[in-house]
């Protein structure tokens, strides 16, 4: 009992703090208001404009942009959104787009940031789909989206190799190194449905939690 | 009316396509292909081949794509509105839950379960175009003379940029698509 409540005053004080923390950010980017908003459009405009290759591409795109040059959000929080995007209805790019803007401003910056994740495929479809058939015959068309698509290869490896080795530093144990290795497998090998796999994963971190209860290990991993 | 069908399509559309990306694309060919024949078969194919040329998510590719087609840019504007605006709602809640109890114990428990999934799973889709880029989509037969070792260099090349400066990879991916441009031409 005396240990479990130790755990749980642990968690309130981060909580705390947390919310400090995040009020402090948020007076921030209020006053920079319009600048910051315009920003944040351009920059969401910009990564929508290059995810080719579905909604994993745009992740890692927000991971290099939002995270390792802006840092205006850190790593976890991108996996979070990683796994809630995934895991609600809809295009991963909108969903993520919707989490970002939220956590930086509340709902004006998420409707920012679903205007600038909608309009670049929003005002390019509207334009092909008038001469789509000369579009897709291009040859220089093809050669120009073979060489990005290697980019996005690139980009894609760069951020798993650290985001992999962020999560081996990081969280304790061989559990982690087992679920990212079998969500690979099933995801890559098995064609499991990603739902399922986040589901699983996720439960298997709830009950890893009442496991070790009390320990406030987990409480400290991600305060 | 035209316009309130085509944004309650693209709703039933947002909001039941969990899994994003190619998940999609049944629920999208039921209503669209063989419900109201907006798009015949063949045009259908044509608008997958189109998604995965251009950038964005299926989905709000095909509703603009459609909407254009059957009621011009409004058609588009309503489609794309209703596509997006389930997962809006019900991804704004969800932030909201998340601001609010990311801190309790059990809620970083599941999340530091998620966090090696998603990872995992990048990885996944990563290695699916990988594929896709070094046998150039023609895969399903992994015969090594058939590798694009352009690509591979390609690739490489952008991976070290990309660990080793700190250049915006918007950029890298742009001047991989310009030297692919270029490089294939003569290929």
């Amino acid at each position: 009992m005396d240990i479990t409540e130790k755990g749980s005053r642990v968690t309130r004080s981060i909580t705390k703090k947390d919310r400090f923390i995040e009020k402090r950010q948020g007076d921030i980017c209020l006053k920079q208001d319009k600048k910051f908003y315009w920003k944040l459009f351009l920059e969401t405009f910009q990564l929508s404009a290059f995810t080719f290759g579905g909604g994993y591409v745009i992740i890692s795109l927000m991971k290099k942009k939002f995270v390792d040059k802006l840092h205006w959000i850190d790593e976890r929080e991108i996996l979070d959104f990683t796994a809630i995007a995934q895991s609600s209805p809809g295009a991963i790019a909108v969903n993520a787009a919707v989490l970002l803007g939220y956590r930086l401003s509340g709902i004006p910056g998420a409707l920012v940031a679903i205007l600038g994740t909608v309009l670049p495929p929003f005002l390019l479809l509207s334009v092909i789909s008038v001469g789509y058939s000369a579009f897709i015959g291009n040859k220089v068309v093809k050669n120009v989206l073979q060489g990005m698509q290697a980019g996005v290869c690139a980009v894609i490896i760069d951020v798993v190799i650290t985001m992999g080795r962020t999560i081996l530093k990081e969280h304790h144990g061989i559990v982690p190194a087992i679920l990212m290795a079998g969500s690979f497998i099933a995801a890559a090998l098995f064609h499991v449905n990603p739902v399922y796999v986040i589901f699983f994963c996720g439960l298997v971190g709830c009950l890893s939690v009442k496991k070790e209860t009390g320990k406030g290990d987990s409480s400290h991993d991600l305060s | 009316m035209i316009y309130l069908k085509l944004f309650w399509v693209f709703f039933q559309i947002g909001m039941f396509s969990f899994g994003g990306g190619y998940a999609s694309l049944p629920l999208i060919q039921t209503q669209v292909v063989n419900r109201y024949s907006w798009l015949n078969m063949r045009e259908f194919a044509d608008i997958v081949t189109i998604s995965q040329m251009t950038p964005g998510p299926i989905s709000i590719n095909s509703a603009t794509f459609v909407g254009t087609r059957i009621a011009g840019i409004q058609g588009a504007t309503a489609a794309t509105f209703g596509c997006i605006l389930p997962s809006t709602v019900i991804v704004l809640l969800i932030s909201a839950l998340y601001k609010k109890y990311r801190n309790l114990k059990y809620m970083q428990g599941i999340l530091n379960g998620l966090h090696p999934a998603v990872v995992g799973l990048i990885a996944s889709a990563g290695i699916s175009m990988i594929v896709q880029a070094l046998w150039n989509g023609a895969a399903i037969s992994f015969q090594v003379n058939r590798i694009d070792f352009f690509a591979v260099a390609l690739i490489a090349l952008c991976v070290v940029i990309l660990r080793k400066t700190k250049m915006d990879p918007v950029f890298v991916m742009l001047g991989a698509g310009v030297l692919g441009g270029i490089i294939y031409h003569f290929l």
